[in-house]
């Protein structure tokens, strides 16, 4: 065995070894220049300019949301010098425990901070920032950036308005290469709604930093730079003073009021009650923790997120639907004593009214038994086999007026509600083992349906119309922001126009029957206007009943349909229909002359009635 | 045996001590470079990592004085088997008091000095082998000193891959290469070289490259060392199938996308449903026939017939290449299902941080990108020294210690790689040289062995650094920032250099 020759063998490995090394460096280093390109990027520099939010106005012009000038804070690790920590932090309106773990922090990262700027504090308002600016030369290291923040000249409520914040982690997945971290984005409402519009465009400034990653020159002079495109305005269809006047009348109760221009489905104002303070909203992250805890949920959109039974208003639904079925004439007479009797001995109660009376008289007192023949005449219909084909025929009428879905607007988080059909009882009672008794319920807008004060006031604006609605929407087109065509297209009802007019007239005699003659809505009532409304009583499983009110105004030619709904508020008169017609007052004739009822719709309190868990 | 005086000056071997000396300094404003805009100072600022290095070349230095002048030659041979247990017990301590350094437990922390006793255990391990091996009555294909000679590789190797140092337990088997040179068969060799070759290659590149490297490198041995009929035959066939199958994932990623804006194209129309079903179902059928698929169908198909061809022709070559074929296969798969399926996530995890696979939270890859950027960024002559943007703010990681030879690429670009390279190559020539050149066999094992390590270290540090290695760490001898290090590789060489001198004396 010539063991010599393995020396050899051995030489010629090392260098295939060798040849194999230097191979693939030559093609790094000669061969491909994509490296070189990436190094290049390596060593320049992004500074990103961050846009102005758009501004959001109501639908005359007021601002409703605008922006005002607030300061990041930065940090250059490597300027500072020893500081007067407690100074700093005095100025900078932060614990000094604050600074001290930033700076600990900083110097943990040290090397992948490097020679750059850390943002140590974000939106730190003007007033604070002036404080610093005058001290800055004690602290090197620390400069202020600009920022834009939100302000809001008007209350508009916070759940309309939304909030904006920094996005976290998780939104940033969810939208991705669209947000990094730092950025800021609406979260709720219109600010949600139209981020996409609001938001504008980031740029940013190319530098060049040299191999000690100092800041050499802009490249290429700046010629690849992109500057800041501002977010686009948005104009909403908001009324400004109205939204601020439905939140005063709505302070201190739990509850939510809509208002729809009904020849457009523009909402007017949307109101929820308790809702979050404007005050609170420039600076969410502060109170977010507090506004969280609150039992009263102000966070919670009640105006499309709550579901409620829409009480007797409902009865105008269940009216439409009979006449266009052909089993209500308006002439037709049903009695009523104290109630619709059915089965052994049980009774749908009513209240004191004369009997027998006919459809108009039915709703302008709101009498339930009406509406229990009604009902039973609509699923017993012989046209259907059976109360089943008879309930899902009532559904599919329901369901046309935008009830049990939702209804497509333009403000996030909307909820549908919800309408029974034949498969909701047959699960509960079993294929057969349920007639229109079972049901009857539904006829006053009780039982197993839901709805939002934005499906009542939709259900307002597609009676004012006679027929048919535009579904609601918050933002108007403007130049440069274009709306969905589907907010110009009208829905129709499944019930013809012919039938609208003699319910209108019922809901006219509700209001403008004067105090005593049974009409359950005389408190709405306002001069020259001919206000028709439909109250309703809602009941609450926690506590007092529900105040419900829905009216719109004129009677021809409407100008607003209004939706109120207070929780425990009792009879739909008591509260929701003073607050409704206040507000139609205010919109339509601009000053409220019933200032005693005004003065007392603003100082009632119902929290103390509200139950919470 | 007669005493011939040979003056000192000429007897140690300068050439090697010069290689030895230039490398440490190449190293040391190397890790200046790399380090000097996060670490400002001068190259002997005690407080950066320049001015501790030229502290740690001092006491190499002075290290490597002692060994030459001091201590007696001699001492080695006699004390290698305690050495060799002391340092196996520091290996088994360091696991149980040892703080977490990035997963691994081989640092010894004594205040103000740290050290890895995996990089003595090295020198320890040399020693001894080259002791037991150069024994008289020592014969490597007997079984018995075959055993314990592997024993002895492996013991202190396998407590390494227990403190989580894989990429210094790889260094170990640089081992077989002195095997080899004392009579180990070459078969050996290739069948370890493969098996290792295999095994990282499935976790890296995963199963079809790995595959087809085996069938590659079978092809390959097969035309050069099978019977010579057929000779270009084998050649297109062989190479044209090598070829093809190069390319099939490429052919396969294009045909896939456009079978998906086919499809994209397709559901934008209005169809019949059930033919758009039978439709879709046919197009859905094209990505499914995943490459691995075909090479596997090929080699289903080429195997029998291949050994048909072999039992025909009585080509015992073919037919054990195509064994050879099947149990690469079968090991391809084994340890692809294990890796999928047998293991937990969180050994996986492990393995492929081991394997350098998913390195850093960054990302997959990230060190290597950024490396792979910062030496391709370095063209044929380099950006200049101190004038590397990559190496010197912080986009290499461990730019001082494992990554040292990016700076080298990116600084002194393509010449600079090959002069270090070079280099290296020279001094491991040199070595074996010296090594071939002794009578004493102790001497001469001792230095295939540390011949063995540097090449080992080079070989995988550089081929990290360019992507053609998982990234594990380990140290690029003589120029990594670190004393354990360099400490370490100066005692291994300088003891050579010793025992080299020491049989020049007396021969």
């Amino acid at each position: 065995m010539t063991l010599n020759g393995r020396h050899i063998r051995l030489v010629i490995g090392l260098g295939v070894a060798a040849v194999l090394l230097l191979g693939k460096l030559f093609s790094l280093q000669i061969l491909d220049s994509s490296y070189k390109e990436d190094a290049n990027r390596n060593s320049t520099i992004y500074e990103t300019i961050y846009p102005t939010r758009g501004v959001i106005y109501d639908r005359n012009g007021v601002v409703l949301v605008g922006n005002k000038v607030a300061y990041d804070i930065l940090v250059n690790p490597r300027e500072v010098t020893a500081f007067d920590t407690l100074a700093l932090a005095a100025v900078l309106d932060v614990t000094p425990d604050f600074i001290r773990r930033k700076m600990e922090e900083y110097k943990k990262r040290r090397a992948a901070i490097g020679f750059q700027s850390v943002t140590m504090l974000r939106m730190v308002p003007a007033e604070t920032y002036m404080r610093f600016d005058e001290v800055k030369y004690r602290f090197p290291g620390f400069r202020g950036q600009v920022r834009g923040m939100r302000y809001y000249p008007v209350n508009a409520g916070g759940n309309l308005l939304g909030y904006v914040s920094e996005v976290d982690a998780n939104y940033i997945k969810r939208h991705p290469e669209e947000y990094r971290s730092g950025d800021y984005a609406g979260m709720t409402g219109i600010e949600a709604a139209r981020e996409e519009d609001l938001r504008g465009e980031k740029g940013y400034h190319i530098y060049l930093r040299n191999a000690r990653n100092q800041i050499e020159q802009p490249y290429k002079d700046g010629a690849e730079d992109k500057e800041a495109i501002p977010g686009k305005n948005i104009t909403t269809t908001i009324d400004a003073a109205l939204q601020q006047y439905g939140q005063e009348l709505m302070q201190n109760k739990v509850g939510s009021v809509v208002a729809i221009e009904p020849s457009t489905g523009e909402i007017l104002a949307l109101v929820s009650s308790p809702g979050i303070d404007v005050e609170q909203l420039s600076d969410i992250g502060k109170h977010y923790a507090d506004i969280a805890r609150n039992p009263y949920k102000p966070m919670y959109n009640r105006a499309v997120q709550a579901s409620y039974p829409p009480g007797s208003v409902f009865k105008l639904v269940n009216g439409l639907i009979g006449l266009q079925e052909g089993v209500l004439r308006p002439e037709m007479m049903y009695p009523c004593s104290q109630g619709y009797h059915f089965g052994a001995g049980h009774k749908l109660g009513c209240h004191g009214h004369k009997s027998p009376i006919n459809m108009e008289e039915s709703i302008m007192m709101s009498c339930n038994a009406y509406y229990c023949y009604v009902l039973k005449n609509i699923l017993d219909n012989r046209k259907y086999d059976n109360v089943a084909e008879g309930l899902d025929a009532w559904h599919e009428y329901v369901e046309s007026f935008g009830f049990g879905r939702k209804l497509g607007s333009d403000f996030p988080a909307e909820l549908s509600g919800s309408i029974p059909t034949s498969k909701t009882y047959n699960r509960s009672y079993g294929r057969g083992r349920w007639n229109s008794t079972t049901v009857i319920s539904l006829s006053i807008g009780q039982g197993e349906i839901l709805a939002t004060p934005m499906h009542l006031a939709n259900l307002c604006a597609t009676i004012a119309n006679r027929g048919h609605y535009f579904i609601p929407h918050i933002v108007k087109a403007s130049e440069g922001v274009e709306i969905d065509q589907r907010f110009y297209e009208p829905q129709y009802t499944l019930v013809d126009t012919v039938h609208f007019p003699k319910l209108i007239k019922g809901m006219w005699r509700a209001v403008n029957s004067g105090a005593g003659m049974g009409g359950t809505a005389w408190i709405a009532h306002i001069d020259s206007l001919d206000v028709c409304g439909k109250t309703g009583t809602a009941q609450n499983p926690r506590g007092a009943d529900n105040s419900v009110f829905i009216c719109f105004a004129p009677m021809d030619n409407p100008q607003i349909a209004i939706a109120a709904y207070v929780e425990n508020g009792g009879f739909g008169a008591s509260y929701a229909a003073p607050i409704a017609s206040l507000m139609v007052e205010r919109y339509l004739k601009g000053t409220v002359k019933r200032t005693a009822l005004e003065e007392r719709m603003k100082k009632a309190d119902l929290m103390d009635r509200v139950k919470h868990d | 045996m007669t005493e011939r005086k040979v003056h000192i000056r000429q007897s140690v071997d300068w050439v090697l001590v010069g290689l030895y000396l230039l490398l440490v300094f190449i190293g040391w404003i190397s890790i200046y470079a790399a380090t000097h805009s996060t670490e400002p100072g001068s190259l002997l600022d005690w407080n950066s990592r320049a001015g501790k290095q030229f502290v740690w070349i001092l006491t190499a230095l002075g290290l490597a004085i002692v060994i030459l002048y001091v201590l007696p030659p001699k001492l080695w041979e006699a004390t290698c088997i305690p050495f060799y247990v002391f340092v196996l017990g520091l290996l088994v301590l360091v696991i149980f008091v040892s703080s977490d350094v990035k997963g691994s437990h081989s640092w010894f922390d004594l205040g103000p000095i740290r050290f890895q006793p995996a990089e003595i255990s090295k020198i320890s391990t040399s020693l001894l082998l080259a002791y037991f091996m150069s024994r008289q009555n020592y014969r490597l294909m007997r079984t018995k000193d075959f055993l314990l000679t592997v024993l002895i590789i492996a013991v202190p190797m396998l407590v390494i891959v227990a403190e989580s140092e894989t990429g210094s337990a790889l260094v170990y088997t640089g081992f077989i290469f002195v095997l080899y040179r004392e009579g180990l068969s070459g078969w050996w060799l290739g069948a370890i070289g493969l098996t290792i070759l295999l095994f990282v290659g499935t976790l890296t590149w995963g199963p079809y490259w790995a595959i087809l490297v085996l069938a590659g490198v079978l092809i390959l041995s097969n035309i050069v060392m099978g019977p010579p009929s057929h000779l270009r035959r084998r050649l297109i066939v062989g190479g044209g199938f090598v070829l093809v199958m190069s390319l099939l994932p490429l052919l396969y990623n294009h045909l896939c996308s456009l079978v998906n804006a086919h499809m994209d194209w397709l559901s934008q129309r209005v169809w019949v449903p059930a033919a758009q079903e039978d439709y879709h179902y046919f197009w859905s059928l094209i990505p499914k026939l995943k490459p691995l698929y075909i090479l596997l169908g090929l080699s289903l198909a080429g195997v029998p017939w291949l050994g048909w061809r072999a039992y025909q022709t009585k080509d015992r070559f073919l037919a054990f290449t195509l064994l050879v074929f099947l149990a690469g296969v079968l090991l391809v798969f084994s340890t692809d299902y294990i890796f999928e399926n047998v293991l937990q996530p969180h050994q996986r995890g492990r393995i492929e941080v081991l394997l350098g696979l998913r390195e850093d939270p960054a990302g997959v890859g990230y060190n290597v990108t950024q490396s792979k950027i910062a030496i391709g960024s370095g063209g044929l002559l380099g950006k200049g020294f101190l004038q590397g943007t990559q190496t010197t703010f912080g986009f290499v990681p461990e730019q001082a210690t494992d990554f040292i030879f990016c700076t080298i690429g990116e600084q002194w670009g393509f010449v600079g790689c090959l002069i270090v390279i070079g280099l290296y190559v020279l001094l491991i020539v040199r070595l074996l040289h010296d090594a071939e050149a002794c009578r004493d066999k102790f001497t001469r094992i001792y230095g295939y062995c540390v011949a063995a390590c540097i090449f080992m270290h080079l070989f995988i540090n550089v081929g990290m650094t360019v992507g053609i290695m998982p990234v594990i760490g380990i140290p690029l001898p003589l120029l990594s920032y670190g004393g354990s290090s360099l400490w370490a590789f100066t005692i291994l060489i300088f003891v050579f250099l010793a025992l080299y001198r020491d049989e020049k004396k007396y021969f």
